[in-house]
Parts: structure tokens; sequence; C-alpha cells
């Protein structure tokens, strides 16, 4: 008995002992093998009286199954210490930079305009377009604006010859949205739009979001009620607003919208940000539709204008310079 | 327009403060874009006399005067050389506060003491004007605070007037505006006709009458060019930014800014026979009052006597006709010209004038008299002289005509989204000085003053409703709209999807001009002939963009000079083909273009900044195309002068070119500037996002076989060209073919190429045996070798 005890703790401290598999393999063969101490002791189960040799029988089986037991930990944690030491030595540097292509980034301006579509496609606006090199019909005279209207003095227009014009605005869009489609008439188009103006405050050439809804009974209020919405979503604000009488020829009433800002002195002021109006009985008229059955208003924004107030940009000749460094800053 | 609100406040003086009142009239349509204050903010300035004026013992340019307040004497040296015994100025005491760190004290000036200031008028800041002391009136009351003496305490407001509002363009029309939009009285002028005292006249003779419906002329004999203009006009000009010249000619421009209506004043001893208005002879000489002589078109509008042009008609006076210094007869005139008549007529000459601005938005048609009269009795008061009758012309068929218009309550609540009290509406038009020809619940029939000639139709009637209840107490809301679903193909990728793959390979976005220097568009295009603009900005922005290529090579440029080696940009937008005098057939498609310069890949720990090429280029179009499961792109080389002819390609759809792809020129990119090589591509952006709609194929459940072949054959041999056989040939299961290498040099004949290529099949019904999988390989190769050559290699 007090042998096949020594012979139990042996055996498990030379598993511990263990720093191999192989290790580990010698002493199964040395305890457990066909000539291992513990087989020989079951061997020598005829030296046991009788009745002591079940108990006996049952007491070596189990020390062999212990000692298998620990071997098999010992194995599993081997391995595991094994794995850890490989795996310790592919340790790599984490705060490296990833490998691949940095990702670009859109123009301020597209993704100024792209804001804008998003909101009024959500309301059920279509996004329409239109050619830039326009005549002047649909630039100027469909829209309410004869030769030498005092108008065409508020615009400065690049002209080809007397009869075709780079567009002002996006207003011939509207114009041929209305002469090929009948209302509900729900669109916005933007776009790129030129006047030959450039100093600190213009470049020759600027972006606008103009729309237009006509449709039976749309009214003043309708106008409110959208163009105050569209900025507050836009600003992720809760504006203060105004809306002031201005003129343009192609809307009665015409409207130019102001935000209140706020600088950084705390003094407030009024910004303009949006003209708009009741589209003219004439325009409608002119385009086809009928001005007793319809109603219907249109607004027109400068998107370089909208982009400077959201992302605090204070000179507008940087969108055009096309420098990385300012690009690189509205990923 | 800019005014004095002192002035203002003569004609109709509201409970309001100055704020308040530019509120309200922003708020009225009428914008306002600055108030400034009349003059700087200083006290303790008073009027003085100078007594005497002294030598100073001890300096060549000063004097020591004795000045006096009315009640005491003061000594002051002064340095103005215009500084002389008689004469009134501001005089700043001791105490006296001219700015911020500006305090009159006792001074010292080369040993003699000074006991307060004279001023000028930059010193009150009451004009630029610095040279010498200002000089009052002879008059001034001396010991009178100069704040009060010269009407001081006002505001300059300037308003940004709509071309529609040109009845506004005078004191009297803003105080039209003001006295409506507070419900006060307006107090006009008191204008009584003049005393004729002489009758001579001047004839005159209309034979533009369309354009000169109304003609008035009245000789004014023996007027004092000489006397001065009174200070308080002098003051009111400066205010509306005029300055004083002689009292004739401040007299018509104060009768224009008070009432509206443009005048001129002739010397009636420079006119011959009589006054003619007429058109202008084609190539007729003038000189302008502005010292330009302009050769006449004959669609211009002239006042002439029996020989020449004297003055082009509301727009400016003659060098030679108007007044001078030894006038002492004066023909005046006050007109209405017609807004169609002078439409774009100053512009085309280059000129734009106070008179002009309003002839052109328009006048009010019945104004002349009155003004004729004011300006009568002005000159009498200021300039003496006696007064002759008034000389009228009227062709009574081509003055405007009171236009009846009609508001229908039904539209009136429509357009409002609110139904406003009948007597309201009729309050609010009858303020405005319509009158109510009839007014009933349906209705307001009205007729509109002559000064409102812009109000023609209903809408017009809504708009004055609305602006004077105020925009802002109009009600807001959502339109109530039929549910409408937008059409979404998918035939269309959305250009969201493009630009977003592009960013997702490093560009970034560029936006140029769409016009660009001819000399640029050349070098890259020789052959394109660009569409030129009649009025560039500048040389360099003078033709519209054949191609977004030469702007975003700029950009480049722009990038590599500031540091920038790695570039990858792209644009999107339209190009501008073809002749514009034929403009429907103009090709103004939109494109999409991109550029890549530099590294592989940005710099990094990973790699050895290898150069981005061809290839990489090719990669981001291919993938632009393969977004849309539509038709794939073909390359055929390209013959481009801009381009490597080596190293660039057409990209073709169905056969057809829709683009370039490339290395920029070297020799043009050496030209331009460029340090390494440039690589671009430009698509016709139509091409690029037709799209396919996907359609299901079953997937195979038996197994790929997979066979690689390493060929040789001919450098020159594209390798397209093997993959194009190996397609025909390789029998119904084959799926695709992949080129994993290609190699030249060391090892093979030189004039050959090595590639290997990776074959794959599978059925869609039974798995593959080799025999099937090595008669298909067979077939390809002997139709490679047939056909191109290729020799298996080893």
């Amino acid at each position: 008995m007090e042998n096949l005890n020594q012979i139990l703790a042996d055996a498990l401290d030379a598993v511990a002992a263990s720093e191999s598999e192989a290790a580990l393999d010698d002493v199964r063969v040395q305890y457990l093998g066909k000539k291992g101490a513990l087989t020989a002791l079951l061997k020598q189960l005829g030296n046991v009286a009788p009745e002591d040799r079940p108990k006996f029988g049952q007491l070596v089986n189990e020390a062999k199954q212990q000692v298998q037991e620990k071997m098999n930990e010992r194995k599993a944690s081997l391995a595991a210490a094994a794995l850890n030491a490989k795996l310790a030595g592919e340790t790599i540097d984490i705060s490296l930079s990833g490998k691949g292509q940095d990702v670009g980034g859109l123009h301020p301006v597209t993704r100024t305009m792209e804001r804008i579509e998003t909101f009024f496609r959500g309301i059920g606006f279509d996004v329409a377009s239109g050619p830039e090199i326009e005549d002047d019909y649909h630039n100027f005279e469909a829209l309410n604006i004869p030769a030498h209207h005092p108008a065409r003095a508020m615009q400065d227009t690049f002209y080809f010859n007397p009869n075709t014009v780079l567009r002002t605005h996006t207003s011939p869009v509207q114009v041929r949205t209305m002469e090929n489609n009948q209302p509900p008439i729900r669109i916005i188009c933007p776009g790129r739009v030129y006047r030959s103006d450039s100093d600190q405050t213009h470049t020759p050439m600027f972006h606008q979001v103009e729309g237009l809804l006509i449709d039976e009974n749309i009214s003043f209020a309708d106008l409110k009620g959208i163009l105050h919405e569209f900025l507050n979503v836009f600003f992720e604000d809760d504006l203060k607003v105004r809306f002031r009488p201005s003129y343009f020829p192609f809307t009665e009433p015409s409207i130019e919208v102001d935000i209140m800002r706020t600088n950084s002195k705390g003094e407030e002021s009024w910004l303009e940000v949006l003209g708009c109006g009741m589209v003219h009985p004439k325009v409608l008229e002119m385009s086809g539709i009928d001005s007793e059955k319809y109603t219907g208003f249109a607004f027109g924004m400068g998107v370089e204008r909208f982009a400077m107030l959201r992302y605090k940009v204070d000179d507008l000749r940087m969108f055009f310079e096309n420098d990385l460094r300012f690009l690189t800053q509205f990923k | 327009m800019k005014f004095s609100e002192n002035w203002l406040r003569e004609w109709v003086n509201p409970a309001v403060t100055s704020d308040e009142l530019v509120a309200q009239v922003t708020l009225a349509g009428l914008e306002v874009d600055e108030v400034e204050a009349a003059a700087g903010a200083f006290t303790g300035v008073v009027v003085g006399e100078i007594i005497a004026a002294e030598p100073h013992p001890n300096a060549d340019k000063l004097q020591v005067c004795t000045v006096s307040d009315g009640a005491e004497q003061f000594q002051v040296v002064c340095g103005a050389p215009n500084a002389r015994p008689g004469i009134k100025i501001p005089f700043a005491k001791i105490g006296a506060v001219l700015g911020a760190d500006f305090k009159i004290k006792k001074a010292k000036l080369r040993q003699v003491e000074s006991f307060g200031m004279l001023c000028s008028a930059s010193e009150l800041q009451i004009s630029e004007e610095n040279d010498g002391i200002l000089e009052l009136a002879e008059n001034a009351p001396v010991g009178v605070d100069i704040r009060e003496y010269l009407n001081l305490d006002d505001n300059i407001i300037d308003v940004d007037l709509t071309p529609n509002r040109a009845d506004c363009l005078s004191i009297a029309g803003i105080a039209r505006e003001v006295g409506v939009i507070n419900k006060v009285d307006v107090t006009p002028i008191a204008i009584a006709n003049q005393t004729i005292t002489i009758d001579d006249t001047f004839a005159v003779r209309v034979e533009a009458s369309e354009g000169c419906p109304r003609y008035l002329g009245r000789v004014i004999k023996g007027v004092n060019v000489g006397a001065e203009t009174p200070l308080w006009m002098v003051e009111k000009l400066r205010r509306s930014g005029i300055r004083s010249i002689d009292p004739i000619v401040d007299i018509t421009n104060y009768v224009m800014i008070e009432l509206g209506q443009p005048m001129h004043a002739f010397d009636l001893n420079n006119l011959t026979g009589s006054i003619v208005v007429r058109m202008a002879e084609e190539g007729e000489k003038l000189l302008l009052l502005d010292g330009q002589e302009i050769a006449l078109r004959a669609d211009t509008m002239v006042i002439a006597d029996e020989q020449k042009a004297l003055a082009m008609a509301g727009i400016m006076g003659g060098e030679h006709s108007g007044v001078s210094a030894d006038t002492q007869t004066i023909f005046l005139e006050s007109a209405f010209f017609a807004p169609l008549a002078l439409a774009g007529k100053a512009r085309s000459y280059g000129l734009h004038t106070d008179s002009s601005h309003r002839f052109e938005r328009g006048v009010d048609a019945t104004l002349a008299a009155k003004a004729m009269e004011r300006a009568t009795q002005l000159i009498v008061e200021i300039a003496g002289g006696e007064v002759g009758p008034v000389n009228e012309v009227v062709t009574q068929a081509n003055l405007p005509q009171a236009n009846q218009v009609t508001l229908r309550r039904k539209k009136l609540d429509q357009y409002l989204a609110i139904s406003l009290d009948k007597d309201l509406v009729t309050d609010i038009l009858s303020r405005l000085g319509l009158e109510m020809v009839e007014v009933n619940d349906e209705q307001w029939v009205t007729v509109a003053p002559s000064h409102r000639f812009d109000i023609e139709i209903e809408a017009d009637l809504i708009e004055e409703v609305a602006r004077i209840y105020g925009y802002d107490n109009l009600p807001s809301s959502m339109p109530t709209a039929a549910v409408n679903f937008t059409p979404a193909t998918e035939s269309k990728t959305p250009i969201q999807s493009l630009r977003a793959t592009l960013v997702a390979q490093g560009y970034q976005e560029a936006v140029t001009y769409s016009f660009i220097d001819p000399a640029l568009s050349k070098q890259f295009f020789p052959e394109i002939e660009p569409v030129p603009l009649a009025n560039p900005i500048s040389a360099d922005m003078g033709v519209m963009r054949p191609s977004l290529l030469p702007g975003l090579v700029k950009v480049y440029l722009h990038n590599q000079n500031r540091q920038q080696s790695r570039v990858r940009i792209f644009e999107t937008g339209s190009r501008f083909v073809g002749d514009v005098n034929t403009l429907d057939e103009l090709d103004q498609k939109h494109q999409v273009a991109g550029l890549i310069a530099g590294s592989r890949y940005p710099e990094g720990w990973y790699h050895n900044n290898e150069k981005a090429d061809f290839y990489d280029l090719k990669a981001h179009v291919e993938a632009l195309f393969e977004l849309n499961q539509g038709e794939q792109p073909d390359f055929e080389r390209a013959d481009e002068v801009y381009l490597h002819p080596g190293r660039s390609a057409y990209v073709l759809v169905k056969g057809e070119r829709v683009g370039v792809i490339g290395e920029l020129h070297p020799q043009l990119a050496k030209a331009l500037g460029a340090n390494q090589a440039v690589y671009v591509f430009e698509i016709d952006l139509n091409a690029v996002l037709e799209a396919k709609l996907p359609e299901y194929q079953q997937v195979s459940k038996f197994p790929e076989v997979r066979r690689d072949l390493a060929l040789l054959v001919d450098r020159p041999t594209p390798v397209d060209a093997l993959e194009k056989v190996i397609r025909e040939n390789a029998g119904e299961a084959f799926k695709k073919v992949a080129v994993f290498d290609v190699y030249q040099g060391q090892g093979i004949d030189e004039t050959k190429k090595s590639v290997a290529l990776g074959l794959t099949w599978q059925h869609a019904s039974h798995t593959l045996s080799d025999e099937e999988v090595n008669s298909a390989v067979t077939t390809v190769t002997d139709a490679l070798a047939e056909q191109l050559g290729a020799v298996i290699r080893g």
C-alpha cells in the first residue's frame, strides 16, 4: 500500500515536472507502460490476500487514471504555453498605420449641394438639370426679364453672342421643366451659374440650387413653411428667420429670407441666405401653365454661401483654388 | 440711394427711433444697406470767428489767430493757410473732444500759447477733405454749437432699392412709404407756382415724342452763378453723396433727390435757334460734361439745338451747353423720358448717372411741372433771376396711362392662405395711394397713382397688401401634396456612387472654372476651336473648356508647387465643344475626369514609394464601369497630342469612344512645369453611369477545374488578343481566364514575352472529366498557335 502511494506521488511529481510532450511520454512509459511501475503493481496482484484483491486492484486503477488525467492536463497546458510563446513572438506594433489607400473626399460645394438635394428629395422633389450655355429666351425672356430690363444689370452676364449666354441662374432649368410638364411640378435645379463679377466676395462661377413647386392652391404660407423648415434642418438649429419683401422679375411677391446670426462677440445680425417668391403669373403663362388654376413658388440659394456658413469658410475664393490643404478638410 | 434721416423727418416724422425706422423700411422692401453718422461724435466745437491773424514769430507756416466765440476772445495757433480775419470757422475750445483720445488742451506751439483748435472738415469727420480749416457761411451764428448749426446729429441712410421701386428714389418717395407703414401723415414741401416776371421763352420742338412724351422748359434771366449754395443744401447733398458744384447744378440735384425728378440747366447763350428733342445721327459727336467725347448711335435720344446735339437725353449734359461761371441766363429743363427709350442706353456707352438710373427705372410722368416750380423757387431764392413762363410740349398719347387693376378676394385668400379683413385691405391699398374705383366682398377695383407705375397686375396688389401687412405676420404652413413616387431607375447609376468610388480610391474632388485660358486649350487640343466668351472676365478665362483635363492639370500644378507630391483629384462637369451659334448642336456633355501623380500609396512604412502608373489609373476607370454591371469598356491605343503615344488609350463602349486614359505627354508635362509623370482620364459621364439590371444566373453545384498555361508570344501581341482567342475556343463550360504573370527579358527570346494564364472551367450539370478539360485545353492551345503564333512554354 505504502508502495502504491509512493509510486503515485512520484508519478504525479514527474508529470508536473515534465517540460515537453516527449518528457511526458517518458513519464507515461515509466508508470503506465507495459513495464511501468503502476502496471507492475497490478502484476503483483497475486501476492495480495484474496479478500484484499478487489480493493487493491481498484486503488491501482484509480491511481493510473489520476496519472493519466494529470498527464492530459499537463499536455494541454504545455500546448497552450507553446502557442502563447509562438504568438508572443509574432507580436506587431499595432500603432503603425494601416496599409493601402487613404480615402479622398468630396468638394465642400458638392457636399453641401448633396445635403440640400437630400432634404428636398425627402419631401418629394425631383432633381433636374439643363445646359449651362443657354439662349437668351430661357435665361431671361421666359423669366419676365425682357431686353434692357434693369434687372439684367443686377446680373452681369457672360455673352457668346447677343442671343447666347452662360446661364446666370439655374432658373432656365425650371423654364424647360415647365415647358415639358404640367403641374404638379416639384423640382430642384442644382448647378453651376456664371456672372461676370470677380472680387473678394464674388467669383465669376458659383453654384446654385433653385427649387420650384407648382400645384393647385400653393400659397405664400407653404413657401414660408418649407423654407423655414429647410433652413432649420440644414443648419441643425432652431433659427430666427425673417421674410423680407424684395424684387425678382420672375416672382410676385418676391422675398428675401434672412437668418439671425450671432458673432463671437454675441452681437446679432441678419444675414440674407435665400431669394424666393410666388411664381409670376406671366412666367407660368409663357411656359404654358394656366396661372388661374395653378400657383407656385420658386426659391434659389447660393451653395457657396451655405457652405461658408456651415463650415465657417471665410474666403469664397478658396472654393476654386482647389488647394488640397483646403479640400482635405472636408473629408 | 443715400439720404439724410433728418431730411426725411422734415417730411414725415413717426415716433420711432432710427433703428426702428431702418428695420421698418427694410421689412417693407427698401433694404437698408448701411447707416452711418453724418459726422464724428465730437463735442465742444462752436462757430468761431477769426478776428485777427498774425504771423507766428518762430514758424513760417503757422499763424497766431485771435478767435472769438461771441463772448470771449482766444489766442489760437493755426497751421491752415486759409486762416484769415473775418471768416467763420469751427472752433474746438479747451475741453472739446474730437475723438476717443483727442481732447483739446492748452498747448504751446513754438513758444506761443494756444487755447483751442480751428478744425477742418475731416477733423469733424464730415468729409475726407483736409485742405485747410472748414469755412462756414458768413452769417453763421458765432458761439452756437457746430453740431446744432450744421444739423450734425443725423444719420446717413443708404437704401438698396430694387429696380421696381423707382418711386422711392427720392425723399418724397421714401416719406410716402414711411407714412404708409406708420399710418402717419406726410407733409410734402409746399410748392407754389412762381411769379412770372418776364415773358422770355425759348422754343422747344420734340421730334422723338415716343421717347419724350413731355418736355418743359423755362428761361430764367440774370441768375448769379457766383452766389453761394446755402450750407443746409450743401450738407443735405453731401449726405446724399453729391458734391456741391454751383448753385444752379446744386439746385437741380437737390430737386432730384427731394422729388425724384432729374433736371438739367443749359446756358441760354450757348443755345442756337430752339431746343430739339430728337434721335442722334449715327456717329454724331458730343463732348460730355465729364470731359469725354463720344460718338452717338442713332438709337440714342439727344437734346439738341438747331445746330448740334447738346446733351444725351436723361443721361448726361454736354460740356459746352451747361452752366458755367459766366452764365447769366439759363434754360431749365424738366422732362419725362420714357423708360424704354433709355433702357440700357447709358450702360451701352459705359455711363451711369443719377439721372439715367431714375429714368431707366421710371420717373413719375406727372412730376415735371412740380419739379420745375420747386427748382425755380430755389433758384430765385439763392441765385436770384427773372422768371419766364414754362413752355411745355406734351404728346398725350405717349404718356403712360393709369392702369385699372382688380384684386379678387378669392385670389388674395388663396395666395396668402389667410382671409384679411376687407377694411384692412382697403385701408392698406388706399394709404398706398391707390384709387378705389369699386370695393365689394368679391373684389377691389383700383387705379394706381402715377408714381406707382410698377403696379400692373393682380399679383402686384397681393404683394402690396402682403408687404404692408408684413411678411412675418402672414401664416406659415407645410403644404399637403399628394404622395408621389419619384422614379427610381436602376438603369442609371447615381452619380453619388461614382463619386464615392473615386473617393474610396483616394481621390479628392476639385471644382474648377468652366472657362480656361485659350492658350492652354490649344496646348492640349490644337485642332479644337474652343467656344469663346464675348466678354470674358480676363484673357486667361477666355474660352469654355473643351475638356476637364486642362483644369485638372492646373490644379495638380498648383498643389505640386505647394509641396504636395502625391495628388489624386477628380471633377465632374460639362465640357463644351462645337459652334455656339448653333446652340442645339453644341456638345455640353457631362464628363468625369481624374488625375493621379506620385506614389501608389500614401507615404508609409510598408512600401518604398513606388509610383502609381497607367495600370493604377486603369483599375480606377474599370472600377467605375464595374459599379453598374453595364457594358464593360474596351481600350484601344490612343493618338492624342497631349498624351504619351505609348501609354494612352481610348475607352470604348460598344465600339464607340467615350473617353481617354493615359499618361500626360512628357513634353507637355514638362512645358507646364510638372516634375513627375501625370496620369489622367476623362470619360463621358452618361456612358459610365449607364447601368444594367442584374439578372440571376444559376450557381453550378459542380467543382471548378483550373489549368495554367505559360505561352510565348511576340512582344507586341496584346494580352487581350490571347484572352479573346481563349474565350472563343474554350468550350461551353469555360468560365474565366486570369493573367497571373507577364515576363520579358533574360531567359527568353528578346522578341518574345511570356504570358501565364489561369483558365477555369465549370459545367452547369456535371463534374468535368479530365478528358473533357484536356480536350478543351488542346483546342485552345491549337487556336492560340494558329492565330497568334503562341507557343506553350517548357
